[in-house]
């Protein structure tokens, strides 16, 4: 198989600030890369780099089988690029934004016609085709913008975080339509601070924080590498906590953690189903109750924060990477 | 495939075609565009007209006045490039132009040429609003129209010195304040309001030698605005007597200098 991306040693500074420093990565022909990592951590750098908006200062990139420093002219006849913000204009409609994109891409004036209008009942904006894209909702306009990234059908496409700023239902959309634009074997290259977006759109995860890969892998060798399984559970009466975790405790593999506040315990397991089987044997034969139990395996946010030190969506005041309460920009 | 001079033009075409459709949908940018000059012709006419032109009661200074507001008022036309330009790169429509095959070039290209578009229009309302104050057309109908070319084509080659400012301040809200700073004094320090002969020295050979003198000269000549004998045709400077190929020289000077230069700025802020 081959390589639809390939870049090696990519490194941007801007004054003092390395931006970029060394980055590798390579994207197989009809697979999905997500690069995960925080704000600021360069993933959209690497983007406009490979998108030939940007130049290295040093490293070399092919995109689609082209170099993107000696060809960048051919590397945009072969991508699609749609932006962090919907670059879309707000005074054409949605028709004329995207026939204007098809005349840019030389498609002709029928081809460019009938493809804008193909692409707007393929996004569900038939309705408000005629209509000023200020009209739009943000959903809407994201879905117009990544239209417009696939006008000329491109083999390669490079989505620099799809969803920011999408309320849950506009994030769901957009997934859906992504997942068929990837099924039918366009390479893409998508990057993202959500860690359930790369865990569902993505082949496989570049880590990137502050210009660097800190890991890659597909989700499960990242989720491995963070360590194996847990077994959690949730009693229902806080004062039992303790005595659970001296039940539980030598099943394990490491230390167990409790949680008071909400009455959960963790302990750190290899064994799988036998060890859940197990346990419950064990708290069945002191009348324990429960109200939850489970195999946890670690989650991409669980990921980030060992590799990182810090979670995903770095905020001030919101500690977790809960998507929904991100700030866009 | 490379690209071709048919891409540069048809590339440039559907780019000036988007930028005309967005004067279409947001009059308000026309009709303050257009106010402010009406507002200009009102006000020099019968504020200053009286105090100038005393035996006349103004009619004879709102004939003269006419071809300067134009003058004026085109090459303000021209800010919008810089400021579109400015505003296109925030929104990242201009990464979106980037990312396509198209020629870069037309990026520019087209936007200068919808200004031009713009500036018509303008001249259409300011014409109609000089012909109500009493400002009358006294040539044939074929220079009259050269006048107006004349005004525009000068005023397309300020678009590309505006197309460079666009592409090397950040935002469009400077892009205007910087603009206004350099071209309010431009319009001021020339025969467009006042005729030159009242001018003290130093602002005299500066004005005489300014080309929105020379645009405005050869408009009024043009229009046939200059009754014999009239102040503004006393200059013996070279600028002022050949003024349409004075206007012309400097046209084609700054179309040589900053088409590449706008050019070579877009390429590098763009890119950064």
């Amino acid at each position: 198989m081959t390589d639809a991306i390939s870049a090696q040693g990519l490194v941007k500074r801007y004054g003092k600030v390395t931006a970029l420093d060394g980055v590798d990565l390579t994207v197989p022909t009809g697979t999905v890369l997500a690069l995960l990592g925080p704000n600021g951590a360069g993933k959209t750098t690497v983007v406009r780099i490979l998108a030939t908006l940007l130049r290295p200062d040093e490293g070399q990139a092919e995109v689609a089988g082209m170099d993107v420093l000696a060809d960048p002219a051919g590397v945009r006849r072969k991508i699609g690029l749609s932006g962090q913000y919907a670059a879309v204009d707000e005074y054409l409609t949605g028709f004329e934004n995207l026939d204007m994109i098809g005349r840019l891409y030389h498609l002709g004036r029928r081809a460019s016609r009938e493809r804008s209008r193909e692409l707007l009942a393929q996004f569900r904006l038939e309705d408000a085709a005629d209509r000023p894209a200020r009209t739009y909702s943000g959903g809407m306009r994201r879905r117009l913008d990544l239209a417009g990234a696939l006008v000329a059908d491109p083999p390669v496409l490079f989505l620099d975080e799809p969803t920011t700023g999408l309320d849950p239902r506009g994030r769901t959309e957009m997934w859906e339509v992504i997942q068929t634009l990837v099924s039918r074997g366009t390479t893409l290259l998508l990057t993202t601070q959500y860690l359930e977006e790369a865990d569902l759109l993505a082949d496989k995860i570049v880590v990137i924080d502050h210009g660097r890969i800190i890991a890659q892998g597909t989700s499960d060798e990242l989720k491995s590498q963070v360590g194996g399984e847990r077994l959690e559970i949730t009693v229902t009466d806080t004062n039992r906590l303790t005595e659970a975790r001296d039940l539980l405790e030598p099943l394990g593999i490491g230390r167990a953690t409790l949680d008071h506040q909400h009455r959960t315990l963790l302990v750190p397991v290899s064994g799988g189903a036998s060890v859940l089987t197990e346990a419950l044997r064990r708290l069945d034969s002191v009348d324990l109750r429960l109200d939850d139990v489970g195999l946890r395996r670690p989650t991409l946010d669980d990921v980030f924060l060992i590799l990182t030190g810090h979670a995903a969506a770095e905020s001030d005041d919101v500690p977790s990477g809960a998507p929904q309460q991100e700030v866009a920009r | 495939m490379s690209l071709t001079i048919p891409h540069v033009i048809t590339d440039a075409h559907v780019v000036a075609k988007r930028n005309i459709i967005k004067i279409k949908r947001v009059p308000d940018l026309l009709v303050f565009t257009t106010l402010s000059p009406i507002m200009f012709v009102l006000l020099f006419s019968f504020v200053f007209g009286g105090a100038i032109d005393q035996e006349g009661g103004g009619a004879a200074y709102r004939e003269f006045l006419i071809a300067g507001i134009f003058a004026q008022t085109v090459i303000f036309g021209a800010t919008i490039t810089g400021a579109g330009l400015a505003e296109d790169v925030k929104k990242g429509i201009i990464d979106r132009f980037r990312s396509l095959p198209m020629a870069p070039s037309a990026v520019l290209t087209g936007r200068t040429l919808s200004d031009v578009v713009n500036n018509i229009i303008v001249l259409i309302v300011m014409s109609l609003t000089g012909l109500l104050v009493g400002w009358r057309i006294r040539s044939t109908p074929l220079e009259a129209l050269a006048g107006f070319a004349l005004l525009l084509v000068f005023a397309y080659a300020i678009s590309w010195i505006m197309a460079w400012i666009g592409m090397l301040v950040p935002s469009p809200e400077v892009v205007n304040n910087a603009s206004f700073i350099v071209i309010f004094p431009i319009t001021f320090v020339a025969n467009t309001f006042v005729p030159l002969a009242t001018l003290p020295e130093p602002l005299r050979t500066f004005a005489e030698w300014n080309p929105v003198s020379s645009v405005t000269q050869a408009a009024r000549e043009l229009f046939g605005n200059i009754p014999p004998g009239a102040p503004a045709t006393t200059s013996d400077a070279w600028s002022l007597q050949n003024p349409a190929a004075y206007t012309l020289i400097w046209t084609v000077l700054i179309l040589a200098v900053f088409i590449p230069v706008a050019n070579a700025q877009y390429r590098v802020s763009t890119s950064r």
